[in-house]
């Protein structure tokens, strides 16, 4: 078998700058209502060999932002401003060129609906085979080995002959990974999914978590993996950021953020799992209100309209003043409540309704 | 993909039968006696009965069709003498055999019908796909404007402009004469590219639009960002991902279109007085020359119905995921 690891490029490498740094990220879109602030003020890091995952509502700017670093807005009607650092280069103002030869090559992306994102003109052999020549300039035959090679490694039974399918011949996990494949093709040092898994049933979906560990660990690619599953997150990530209304609003290991989330949103976030041991007739816990129009975000904490727990902090501080997102080695959360409340309200009110010690 | 051009063959023949029959009842429905109108003025019963023998007409309806369809498929004998498979009968008003008369004709109309479809497409679908590559822009405005004045006007208007400014006073281009394709291949061209481009000018704007429209929804498509995504050249993704998307629709267009281009062309035809098939059937119409009439019905029916196969077959290799199911 051969190796996808490119030999100049050690895995697991925890030394120096961090392959993916974001900085103070903003990203706008001009609408005919008005400028909507997708993203505003992100700021990440993400490691060699390390598995980052965002979680947040639908419209969080979850996915705004991982396109945002490939470079895949249209420039038309986006603003992007910030610092978009791969591996020592500058994303943000780079030339299309520069892009193209990145994407596909050493960043690449998984996308979610894998029907509508696989085209359904050409084969999946093809659509496989072409950034791989484009990239390493391989011959049509080589490049067509590497596809039936990836298919294989994805676990695509005779991948021979299924090269040679068109993805609607593709049932749904088959083609999730040859999208997969696709992504991995020229072995990314950086792989973002963007919610791999959501369309996919519970066993398929854990057959895919446990390729894309394996591959990471064969590869040491840095992967950011986009879900609003805690239950993925728990498989697979190593930290977490929580995003809402365009912000960070918690960061922090994994482990920081399942068992000892600071933010508000955080907790509401956890308490929606419906639990497993609970009584069947147990209400869900949904986190109440909508998220907010990203055209017009709410005043100070955006969070503020639907947190329980304003009133902790008195006054209309939430509403006037927007909290601050300091870390203290990796962890942090952008919420008014002093820490040690944080603490004293997530042990008595919050952990009750997890149902686990 | 065999399976599905025989259906298609099938059906088509169907079509036809069902055309013929339509025409063919149809003309007797009419109050004109063709018998009566070649009788001429010294009409009396007898030689009306002996005209009517003589065109056939003696016998019931039915019976006709019936020798009309014989005809075709395998000859008949008629008192002019014998007419050999493919027989359409002979002329009422010039008694020439109307097969020939047919095979004289068709060059000039399936000419500028296909030259008049090529410089639209052409024309159309270039615009369109500027017009989405550039969205917003000068260009963009400027071209939906052109084609929508272009969709505005009539042939018979711009014909005699375009034949008096470009071939009587600049002098470009021939003002249009019937193609001879065996002696004379690059004059047929020259002396259509007039007619076709006037013929053309009242199609641009449905096929910019619709191109235009249909690149910037393929180029939002899921699979158009996959594409770029993988690192492909804008370009690339441009003609490889989404014009790949648009065609499929704009050869369904292309498809319903086509009886409009024949009809086109003979407008066309007759403002640039050339001699095609669409002069003949009008004036088989005005003189009640069912053998003739019949003859162009036919054979503009055959005509679309068999471009529209072969659209389809293209829609098909187009589609993969057409040609599976």
């Amino acid at each position: 078998m051969t190796t996808l690891t490119k030999p100049e490029q050690p895995s697991g490498r925890r030394d120096g700058a961090p392959f993916l740094s974001v900085r103070d990220l903003s990203v706008q879109f001009a609408t005919e209502d008005g400028i909507v602030k997708a993203v505003d003020g992100l700021s990440f890091d993400v490691e060699r060999g390390r598995t980052l995952g965002i979680v947040g509502e639908s419209g969080s700017g979850k996915s705004v932002t991982n396109l945002a670093v490939l470079g895949l807005h249209n420039p038309r009607n986006t603003a992007i401003t910030g610092e978009i650092v791969l591996n020592g280069h500058e994303l943000t103002g780079a030339p299309q060129r520069t892009l193209e030869k990145l994407r596909g090559n050493t960043m690449a992306m998984i996308f979610q609906d894998s029907l509508s994102a696989l085209s359904p003109y050409y084969t999946v052999g093809r659509q496989i085979a072409e950034p791989f020549r484009k990239h390493t300039g391989a011959s049509r035959k080589a490049a067509r080995e590497r596809a039936v090679e990836m298919l294989r490694r994805v676990g695509i039974p005779q991948p021979e002959l299924r090269v040679d399918d068109y993805p609607h011949q593709f049932s749904g996990g088959m083609r999730q990974r040859a999208m997969i494949a696709l992504a991995l093709v020229c072995d990314p040092q950086l792989l973002i999914a963007d919610e791999p898994t959501t369309a996919l049933d519970v066993t398929v979906q854990a057959q895919i978590l446990d390729l894309l560990k394996q591959l990471q660990q064969e590869t040491g690619t840095a992967i950011i993996f986009i879900t609003h599953d805690l239950g993925v997150v728990a498989r697979i990530c190593d930290d977490v950021l929580v995003m809402y209304a365009g912000r960070c609003v918690e960061r922090g290991t994994v482990r920081d953020i399942l068992t000892t989330p600071r933010h508000p949103y955080a907790w509401g976030l956890l308490s929606s799992v419906p639990r497993r041991k609970a009584p069947v007739d147990a209400p869900l816990r949904p986190i109440p209100g909508t998220p907010p129009s990203l055209l017009k975000p709410p005043t100070g904490c955006p969070f503020h309209p639907r947190c329980e727990f304003r009133e902790y902090v008195g006054d209309t501080r939430c509403q006037d003043e927007r909290p601050m997102l300091t870390l203290d080695s990796g962890r942090g959360a952008a919420c008014h409540l002093p820490a040690e409340q944080q603490k004293s309200i997530f042990a008595e009110q919050i952990r009750p309704l997890l149902g686990r010690s | 993909m065999l399976r599905f051009l025989v259906r298609r063959v099938l059906g088509a023949i169907v079509i036809l039968l069902l055309i013929s029959a339509v025409t063919y009842f149809l003309f007797f429905a009419l109050p004109a006696d063709p018998a009566a109108l070649s009788c001429g003025k010294n009409c009396n019963p007898q030689t009306l009965a002996l005209i009517r023998k003589n065109l056939g007409l003696d016998e019931p309806v039915p019976v006709q069709y019936w020798q009309y369809m014989i005809g075709i498929f395998l000859g008949r004998n008629m008192t002019i003498g014998h007419c050999s498979a493919p027989c359409f009968g002979y002329s009422f008003a010039s008694q020439q055999p109307v097969w020939s008369t047919l095979m004289n004709r068709y060059p000039t109309t399936v000419t500028l019908a296909a030259m008049g479809a090529l410089i639209f497409l052409v024309i159309g679908v270039g615009l369109g796909l500027i017009s989405a590559a550039r969205q917003g822009t000068a260009f963009d405005k400027i071209a939906s404007a052109v084609s929508l004045t272009g969709q505005s006007v009539q042939i018979y208007f711009i014909g005699p402009l375009a034949i008096y400014l470009f071939a009587d006073t600049l002098g470009w281009l021939s003002r249009g004469h019937d193609p001879d394709w065996t002696h004379d291949p690059v004059g047929s061209i020259t002396g259509m590219i007039l007619p076709a481009m006037v013929m053309s000018v009242i199609f641009w704007s449905n096929y910019s639009r619709q191109t235009r429209s249909l690149m910037v929804e393929q180029l939002s498509e899921d699979h158009v960002r996959t594409a770029r995504a993988k690192g492909m050249t804008s370009r690339y993704v441009f003609m490889r991902y989404a014009l790949r998307g648009a065609m499929g629709p704009i050869i369904t267009i292309f498809g319903m279109d086509l009886s409009s281009v024949f009809g086109g062309a003979i407008i066309t035809e007759y403002t640039f007085g050339l001699h095609g098939l669409g002069q003949l059937a009008v004036s088989a119409v005005t003189q009640t020359d069912l053998p003739l009439e019949m003859g162009v019905m036919l054979f503009g029916a055959a005509a679309i119905v068999i471009a529209n196969i072969i659209v389809d077959a293209c829609y098909a290799v187009i589609d993969p995921r057409i040609r599976l199911s």
